[in-house]
């Protein structure tokens, strides 16, 4: 097909790259020169001279801590997602009958249900159980509500498998487990990762669990460390915006050496 | 290729006919685990604030049942109309911006020219940062003593943009878009990719040029993504929490205090768990009714494919 250069598309995108890029190198600009240099020349100005030693009072603050909390979190949510969200979307797909449809109903319906909008009656839950101020109380609730676009990413990959598929596992006469195991699994890996990443991405991000769920030092996740730097470090802003460098450091490492897991992962989200 | 298809379809339904008895299906029982335990952390909870809606609760004493005592107080509650506003204007805003860039993005990138993936891996980077990252950055930058304001103040005028309401307003609409256009112009990009090129040398046969591609090809098979982007915008819009609580802090006063902002302040600073239950309840009204809309509006919950007719 023909490629005709797209002038106007190419200008748009220039700017585009302009509000991505000055901001981000305001970030990085700002996190490695000292406080001093900063308070002189401002975010985009270039540094007398530059330091590391920004990053060297973060992690003396106990970040690393909080970043292994909230990989703990990822982890712990992805795997009781994948763990409760692949037989759902599997009833869903291939069982027959008004329940599982019921059942698809309510996932979908459950997508905009609104985490803000329940969290009292959550906190309340979370305290019966005595999981306040426990990494479980912010991995429970997170999972729950990733759920629904788990179910709905799945059970989108899962309506792709062929019929006549199925058809060759049951002239073996496979059970509905071996069906699942065989066949529906190793099928459904692209839709799989996406919901891998989405909810990983979804606890990475997670604010507002973690504020209410936890208190203590000890259960800090990246997102509430950065906010109480902010009343800690207000004016330390070399300080603070190395924080949230280092915050983005985890997902970058991923992104540098799975780029293309990751991107498709997140482009599956759209569905078809 | 049509009639191809047409009678693979065929020789499945009769290869289907014969071996369905055979092959046992998965009954509801699988969906039970996963089915209990959204029903216990997120239907239950559902439930729930609408029952404290109707009481009076301090967290500590038992709940009074108060019935729409919390109700009348909200109706009469000029502040929370005001939030509902505001809350209204930023998910408006914040579609009008973000849509349009994330379609003509994602279409963009989806071309598979050399220059376009480049730049496409460097648009995705705000991702990269957390929702709250990007709030303590942005609030840094637009520090009115030491941000981008107090130094290029002949182009901001007044250096504390967040000062003003409809100042504070705007800054919300660009920071969220700036964080949130990378991931739906990705699922645009998806979306684009997987459009027919078949349908685009037709479309070059009868002599449309790119405009018209775009409008009558690209745009209608774009459909069921435009639903699923844009519903995450409205959900995204009206719990957009953390991102005001960095940023603005609801303010200048009260101005950006938008409602699960509201509610928030009204629960955890507080303590009135019953008033915050009756603002959650109505966040709750909002978000299911407008999601049930798009829906609706969509048949989206019919699953139909944009490929069905090809």
């Amino acid at each position: 097909m023909r490629t005709r250069p797209n002038y106007v598309a190419g200008l748009a995108a220039f700017v585009w790259l302009l509000i991505i890029g000055v901001p981000l190198y305001a970030l990085v600009n700002t996190a490695v020169q000292p406080q001093t240099s900063y308070t002189d020349g401002g975010p985009l100005s270039i540094p007398s001279h530059l330091t590391l030693d920004n990053f060297a009072t973060v992690i003396d603050s106990g970040f690393l801590h909080y970043i292994w909390n909230t990989i703990f979190v990822a982890a712990f949510t992805v795997a009781i997602v994948l763990l409760l969200g692949i037989p759902i979307s599997y009833a869903v797909v291939r069982g027959r009958g008004w329940l599982t449809r019921g059942v698809f109903r309510l996932f979908l319906v459950g997508l905009a249900i609104p985490s803000q909008a329940v969290i009292i009656p959550l906190f309340l839950i979370i305290n019966r159980l005595n999981l306040y101020d426990s990494l479980w109380g912010i991995i429970l609730p997170t999972a729950a509500f990733a759920l629904p676009v788990t179910v709905l990413v799945l059970s989108g990959g899962m309506r792709d498998i062929g019929t006549e598929l199925y058809e060759a596992m049951a002239l073996d006469g496979a059970s509905p487990a071996r069906v699942l195991r065989e066949l529906v699994i190793p099928m459904s890996r692209p839709s799989i990762a996406t919901a891998c990443v989405f909810t990983a991405l979804q606890a990475w991000n997670g604010f507002l669990f973690p504020l209410i769920m936890t208190q203590s030092e000890d259960d800090k996740l990246v997102t509430l460390g950065l906010y109480n730097f902010v009343s800690q470090y207000g004016a330390n802003v070399p300080a603070l915006l190395a924080a949230v460098l280092m915050s983005a450091a985890p997902i970058l490492v991923v992104y540098l050496f799975a780029r293309r897991a990751l991107v498709a992962g997140l482009m599956g989200a759209g569905g078809k | 290729m049509v009639s191809l298809t047409s009678a693979r379809l065929v020789r499945n339904r009769k290869a289907r006919d014969r071996a369905a008895p055979t092959l046992e299906r998965p009954g509801v029982g699988w969906a039970i685990p996963g089915l209990v335990f959204f029903l216990v952390f997120a239907v239950a909870p559902m439930v729930g604030v609408l029952y404290l809606s109707l009481t009076s609760w301090d967290g500590l004493n038992a709940p009074q049942f108060t019935g729409l005592a919390n109700w009348s107080r909200f109706i009469d509650d000029g502040q929370i109309w005001q939030s509902t506003l505001v809350t209204g204007v930023l998910l408006v805003g914040n579609i009008a911006v973000q849509a349009p860039i994330s379609i003509l993005l994602g279409v963009w990138s989806a071309g598979h020219q050399r220059n376009r993936a480049v730049l496409s891996a460097i648009f995705f980077l705000p991702l990269l940062l957390s929702t709250a990252a990007t709030a303590v950055m942005w609030r840094q930058l637009l520090d009115p003593n030491f941000g981008v304001p107090a130094k290029l103040g002949a182009l901001f005028g007044d250096s504390n943009v967040l000062g003003t309401q409809k100042g504070a307003i705007i800054c919300l609409i660009i920071v969220t878009s700036w964080q949130f256009v990378p991931f739906h112009s990705l699922l645009y990009q998806g979306a684009a990719r997987a459009i027919p090129n078949t349908l685009y040398q037709a479309a070059e046969i009868d002599g449309a040029g790119r405009v018209r591609q775009f409008i009558h090809i690209t745009l209608p098979q774009l459909r069921n993504t435009m639903v699923t982007s844009t519903t995450f915008m409205v959900i995204g819009g009206l719990t957009a929490f953390d991102i005001v609580l960095l940023l603005t802090n609801g303010g200048p006063g009260t101005d950006t205090s938008i409602l699960p902002f509201s509610m928030y302040q009204t629960a955890f600073r507080t303590y009135d768990y019953g008033y915050a239950s009756a603002i959650a309840s109505f966040l709750l009204l909002l978000a299911t009714g407008a999601s049930l809309a798009l829906m609706k509006i969509s048949g989206y919950d019919k699953m139909t494919s944009t490929l069905e007719g090809l």
